[in-house]
């Protein structure tokens, strides 16, 4: 039964897919200007601009064009970056890591704070506990990624330096710090190209995993250091949407008959409040969870630029401004793809969460 | 005696129109009291109602104009930490309340300035966004079928992208400024409010005083626009509060990256991103344009999750 959902659910998936690659094509066809002069420069002579379109099939008719667009994403091949003059898939196994460890760690302080929060809110319901956390709740869910960021830079990097509590205000890690991949330190021998080696390289760039997979305790310790501050400036949205949820979602269970029933056959409170509560309570958390991916990934761009990381966020930024349409082509899809199927995990939990939906 | 008997359907059409001015009336009173008695919507509404008053009377709150260097006018440096004369500034200074900028301007007369934009923002982007996804949610429901399918699901594949990066990239091929940023967040919200009104089109089809009204001949356009949308408005006037909290937030986030507003237009996202560099040595300069982006976000938000708690009909115990 819970194949035939995830399966049904990947099925409804593919025509958002298709629809996401239509608007991104579509985009960097609209881009004002001449394809070839914007990658070859404004001297570029007709006949090597007549090759260069033939050689990049844009002298054929657009359907046939958006069918080679296909075919090359679905080869993994986004075209090169002229700005870096590198494939646009080498830039993505370069970048995107720091973006989805940034997206990971705001994600689990969002939750490790927000939940806990939220239930206690519920549980002391009108206390002085539950009124300061709405307060910040509501300030939180208000908040500018980019000023909150800059300001924790301000707080923890220059008000608390030389105190224990200083944070670094820019980079994944400090200068000179041991980052040799897993694979290296495994003595793996990885193949010249393709996936076999763009996953392994994307891993060991996911510098916790690679702290942990490798047993290099200083470099998780200063990668933590590294990532707290722009967790916690990413995670702020996330986490006070996240507290007010399980609030209202805990209030509106606690009020229910088999609450008051278990309660009254003598089930001890904390039980009551994880076991038979929570876990009710569970299914507007998760959809809240999943509308506030699209804030953290939108995020996680102005997160990037304050923090100086270069991740997905940095290098679309920087492409914007140099028109380097590839990258903004390529980047997009890939993040937009990776939206789909965090929302696609968010609708099998919830699936998992509650049998009456996958019984629907 | 047809003198002072009405005839039996005038009667009924009296009774009926008395009983929906009773039931308007009283649906508005109830919500009112129901928003007064919030602490927080009355918060909200307070500083909404002070940025307005802030907005239209800029030019004679605000000690400067925003867009003058004050080179050779005052005896002031660039990036000067504020001055106020109640707080021990010295007077024979000149006052500058939030201090002077990179380009030796009044921060505070920018700030306030700022305010017209962003509310500018808010309603502008909103309003475009409702207009559109009213059209394309209604159309939806109320059609069905092929024109159904095709409007949600071009809104599914525009909800499929971050909002920020589908802003992002329309602003990229428009190109940067600020009525282009504008029209990439109005475009991007439009899902949500085509959403919203087609689920309530959807509900209110079926009722009775829509089958009476196609009985009687109304036309489509009378159907959906006259007897359908004001009875969806409800959400509609939630959601909307809503989105003009996050178009601002938005908006100034694209101003930031510099792709919104340009320099030396005083708007709060760019005064931010202009001077985030020397948020170690200037701080004032980042600090107050991100408070009142904020301020002002958080007064729409308060406002929004009232109205939707003063329009839930679940709620209806709350003010009786």
């Amino acid at each position: 039964m819970m194949l035939q959902y995830i399966l049904r659910r990947l099925l409804a998936s593919i025509p958002v897919l298709i629809g996401i690659l239509l608007v991104t094509f579509a985009l960097a066809r609209m881009i004002p200007g001449d394809p070839c002069r914007a990658l070859l420069g404004e001297k570029a002579t007709k006949e090597t601009c007549d090759r260069f379109l033939r050689e990049k099939g844009l002298d054929r008719p657009i359907p046939e064009q958006f069918a080679i667009y296909l075919r090359d994403v679905a080869r993994g091949d986004f075209g090169n970056s002229i700005r870096f003059s590198q494939p646009v898939t080498r830039l993505l196994v370069e970048r995107l890591p720091t973006t989805v460890e940034l997206s990971f760690a705001a994600l689990f302080v969002s939750i490790l704070v927000g939940v806990p929060l939220g239930i206690i809110s519920a549980i002391r319901h009108n206390s002085w506990i539950d009124v300061l956390t709405m307060v910040w709740a509501n300030i939180g869910v208000s908040m500018p990624v980019f000023w909150l960021g800059l300001m924790l830079a301000y707080v923890f990097s220059l008000l608390l330096k030389d105190t224990p509590f200083w944070l670094p205000p820019s980079g994944r890690v400090s200068a000179g710090m041991d980052t040799t991949p897993f694979y290296t330190v495994w003595n793996l021998t990885l193949p010249e190209s393709g996936l076999g080696r763009a996953l392994p390289e994307f891993l060991s760039r996911l510098n916790i995993l690679n702290a942990l997979l490798t047993g290099n305790g200083a470099l998780l310790r200063d990668s933590l250091r590294h990532l707290t501050l722009p967790a916690l400036a990413l995670g702020t949205i996330p986490m006070a949407l996240i507290a007010r949820m399980t609030r209202s979602s805990m209030l509106e269970v606690l009020g229910q008959d088999y609450i008051r029933t278990a309660r009254a056959k003598g089930v001890r409170y904390r039980e009551v409040i994880l076991r038979h509560a929570f876990r009710n309570a569970l299914l507007p958390i998760v959809t809240v969870l999943g509308l506030s991916l699209g804030t953290l990934l939108g995020g996680a761009v102005l997160t990037e630029t304050i923090f100086g990381l270069s991740g997905v966020g940095r290098i679309l930024y920087d492409a914007i401004t140099a028109r380097d349409y590839a990258v903004v082509q390529g980047f997009t899809v890939v993040i937009a793809i990776f939206f789909v199927v965090l929302n696609l995990i968010v609708d099998i939990s919830y699936a998992y969460i509650d049998p009456r939906i996958r019984l629907n | 005696m047809s003198d002072t008997t009405p005839s039996a359907p005038s009667q009924i059409a009296a009774l009926d129109a008395e009983a929906l001015s009773l039931e308007s009336v009283s649906l508005w009173r109830i919500t009112w009291k129901r928003l007064f008695r919030r602490k927080s919507s009355l918060v909200g509404m307070g500083i909404i109602l002070l940025l307005v008053f802030i907005a239209i009377m800029a030019p004679w709150l605000a000690p400067y104009d925003p867009l003058q260097v004050l080179i050779g006018i005052e005896d002031v440096k660039m990036r000067q930490a504020p001055c106020i004369h109640l707080l021990g500034c010295p007077p024979d200074q000149p006052q500058h309340l939030m201090g002077i900028d990179g380009n030796v301007r009044d921060q505070f007369s920018r700030l306030l300035y700022g305010t017209r934009l962003s509310l500018m923002v808010g309603f502008s982007t909103v309003t475009f966004a409702i207009v559109i996804g009213t059209v394309l949610g209604a159309l939806g429901g109320y059609f069905g079928g092929w024109l159904d399918n095709a409007i949600m699901r071009v809104m599914d594949v525009l909800l499929a992208f971050p909002s920020l990066l589908l802003a992002i990239a329309i602003v990229t091929v428009l190109g940067p400024g600020l009525i282009n940023a504008l029209l990439a967040i109005g475009i991007v919200s439009i899902p949500a409010y085509a959403r919203v009104v087609r689920a309530s089109v959807l509900s209110i089809r079926e009722m009775d005083y829509v089958s009476a009204s196609r009985a009687l001949g109304g036309s489509t356009a009378h159907i959906l626009f006259g007897r359908i949308l004001p009875n969806a408005l409800t959400p509609l006037i939630v959601q909307g509060t809503l989105g003009i909290a996050t178009a601002i937030l938005d908006a100034a986030a694209l101003s930031f990256l510099g792709l919104g507003a340009q320099p030396p237009t005083p708007e709060w996202g760019s005064m931010l991103g202009a001077e985030r560099n020397q948020v170690f040595t200037a701080p004032h300069l980042v600090f107050f344009p991100g408070f009142a982006i904020m301020l002002t976000v958080l007064a729409f938000n308060l406002l929004g999750d009232g109205l939707r708690d003063a329009l839930d009909p679940r709620l209806a115990h709350v003010s009786k």
